[in-house]
């Protein structure tokens, strides 16, 4: 079978703004498949986990059809990642995928993508982390992304799982930005609950990746950047080798602010913002979203108008946004399904000095937990609710 | 609220470890435009800043990179003869290339490359006060400028084939052959209008003592890279 054959070319903007979407009822998994089936993937790597084995093993099918040149389950997420690694640094297009133990299996080759300018897509289906043993819901993991370099988008329902996904490969491929996009999800939640997901026809396809046009050259035996490969600097202990490693790092990190314009782009903006004027102010990122929304509107009924920040882009970190979003905030609470309330350390870092505001240190619910409505309204309107 | 304003980047040295441009909010120019000194200006603009520095500055130099040197893909070789005519328009211009990015060990012969692993090493030996960086990967570019800029005094020229360098006092953004002789255009006309080099007195391309000892048939001893 040959589906990308059967595929028409288009340009991301024409893809993203222009051509004509159908909705369809379907689980998170199968929004991210359906989202590879358009993105004109040359290969694909993985080790199964749940929740994410489920998107893998559609992307598989995928593969059978034509959709993909490449595909293989790896002998552990090391491996993995260290395969996707080498198969981005000769210019194809590339998706891997990981949940909570697994990615922080690999976490140490996860961290070396961005150092290595490294495009690709990396989808995160959250799970707790072990131990004690647990499959359940838990986003801890994001967390120990915010510090490796990649771009991460934090996805709220099957909608955005397909979108974010999509959009990841171009961000991901812009010469400016040539870093790995990490695109996260609540597990279960998202991964294995259905969703409306409005989607353009599957006969369309993204250009393919143009590796030769990034900030680094590929390896390709046929041209002479082969000889200029990416050998990482000799670690002598000099200056010279501090200061260049220096300056290395804070490139991967200053192409996470060239990133920016691009994620602004299609992503309709790092954040969206719901009431603006309100004084409390819930600011949440992935399925936490969705909760607050009801929770707005259960507060809406009692005659409390709260608002609702919604972060989507974790790296880079929506700075300007949030601090225009709290000019007219009082109190501020932050949902997370996670012990270590990484959200609200970036809120709390972003805000000081910024704004005469309370920040509360939570809700959180972890362990696999949902949040419950109730939980965020006793937060929100403590007077109100009896907390 | 605090606003964070666009650095002002100009030549250094500015210190040990600066920051990132992009990380003190200067952002890239658009097809169209130019960035000087961290800020958004016109393309013409940044063309008569960039002809005036490399006439008027100590030892200009073109840092050509694999993009222009290496004949890989259809466009180098017009970009590569508009480079070299470009050169021949700066009095006392030297070239010295920057051909991979292989990090070179012990030590580099300065007036051979530059390396983006010790880029200073390379400005500092040949007293460079103005450079042009072409056909450079953009990483290796920004990684290199940097340096440069926390280390020397050197006025740093891009013409690049992407986005632009934000730690570039002097970017212009997707450079073809077009761009690299409209700039040569700009330095004629300057010239005309009586403009005096400082290098006036100057014929041609400069040589270094290893280019000319190369020139002269002599041994050429340079670092391995291994």
């Amino acid at each position: 079978m040959d589906g990308a054959g059967n595929q028409r070319v288009v340009t991301p903007e024409y893809m993203f703004f222009e051509a004509p979407r159908t909705r369809s009822y379907i689980t998170g998994s199968e929004a991210a498949n359906e989202a590879v089936r358009r993105a004109n993937v040359d290969i694909a790597i993985a080790y199964p986990i749940t929740p994410q084995s489920e998107t893998m093993q559609q992307v598989g099918e995928l593969y059978g059809e034509g959709y993909l040149k490449d595909y293989y389950r790896a002998e552990d997420e090391v491996g993995a990642f260290s395969a996707i690694s080498g198969a981005s640094r000769t210019g194809v297009r590339c998706l891997t995928a990981s949940s909570g133990p697994g990615l922080m299996r690999g976490l140490e080759v996860i961290a070396s993508w961005p150092g290595h300018r490294l495009p690709l897509v990396f989808l995160i289906m959250c799970r707790a982390i072990n131990a004690p043993l647990s499959i359940q819901p838990d986003n801890l993991e994001l967390g120990y992304m915010l510090l490796t370099g990649n771009i991460v988008l934090h996805a709220e329902n099957q909608q955005d799982f397909f979108d974010y996904t999509l959009a990841g490969f171009v961000i991901s491929e812009k010469c400016e930005v040539t870093l790995p996009v990490a695109v996260a999800v609540d597990g279960f939640f998202v991964t294995h609950a259905r969703g409306w997901v409005e989607m353009p026809s599957a006969e369309l396809k993204l250009p393919g990746r143009d590796g030769y046009s990034e900030a680094v050259p590929m390896i390709d035996n046929e041209n002479p950047p082969i000889r200029i490969a990416r050998d990482a600097p000799i670690q002598k202990s000099n200056f010279i080798s501090y200061q260049m490693h220096a300056a290395w790092q804070q490139e991967v990190h200053a192409a996470q602010e060239r990133a920016r314009p691009w994620v602004a782009r299609y992503l309709d903006e790092l954040i969206e913002v719901t009431n603006p004027e309100a004084e409390t102010m819930i600011v949440a990122s992935g399925s936490a979203v969705s909760q607050s929304r009801e929770a707005l509107r259960r507060a809406e009924e009692m005659g409390t108008k709260l608002g609702l920040i919604k972060i989507k882009s974790l790296r880079p970190f929506p700075r300007e946004e949030l601090r225009q979003a709290c000019r007219n905030a009082k109190h501020i609470i932050v949902p997370e399904f996670n012990c270590a309330g990484w959200l609200n350390r970036e809120v709390r870092a972003t805000l000081y000095g910024c704004a005469d505001l309370h920040i509360a240190d939570g809700p959180r619910v972890f362990g696999g937990i949902t949040m419950p409505t109730e939980m965020i309204l006793e937060w929100a309107c403590p007077g109100k609710q009896g907390r | 609220m605090a606003e964070m304003d666009p650095c002002s980047i100009g030549p250094g040295p500015a210190g040990l470890l600066p920051p990132s441009a992009a990380s003190c909010g200067v952002v890239l120019p658009r097809k169209g435009e130019g960035l000087v000194e961290g800020r958004i200006v016109g393309e013409q603009a940044a063309l008569e800043v960039m002809a005036r520095e490399l006439l008027t500055r100590k030892h200009p130099t073109v840092f050509p990179g694999p993009l222009v040197l290496w004949d890989w893909r259809d466009g180098v070789s017009p970009k590569a003869a508009a480079v070299l005519e470009l050169a021949e328009e700066i009095p006392g211009v030297q070239i010295i290339p920057m051909p991979d990015y292989r990090p070179i060990y012990p030590k580099i012969d300065p007036e051979a490359v530059i390396n983006p692993c010790h880029p200073n090493l390379t400005i500092w030996h040949n007293k460079i006060e103005v450079c042009v960086f072409v056909g450079v990967h953009c990483h290796y570019a920004n990684i290199t400028l940097r340096m440069i800029r926390a280390g020397t005094n050197c006025y740093t020229v891009t013409l690049c084939h992407s986005a632009g360098h934000e730690d570039s006092m002097a970017s212009l953004p997707f450079c073809g052959a077009e761009q690299v002789r409209a700039l040569t255009g700009t330095i004629r006309r300057l010239k005309r209008q009586g403009l005096r080099p400082l290098h006036g007195e100057a014929r041609g391309i400069r040589l270094t003592g290893a280019q000319q000892a190369v020139q002269e048939g002599l041994v050429w001893q340079h670092g391995d890279g291994a």
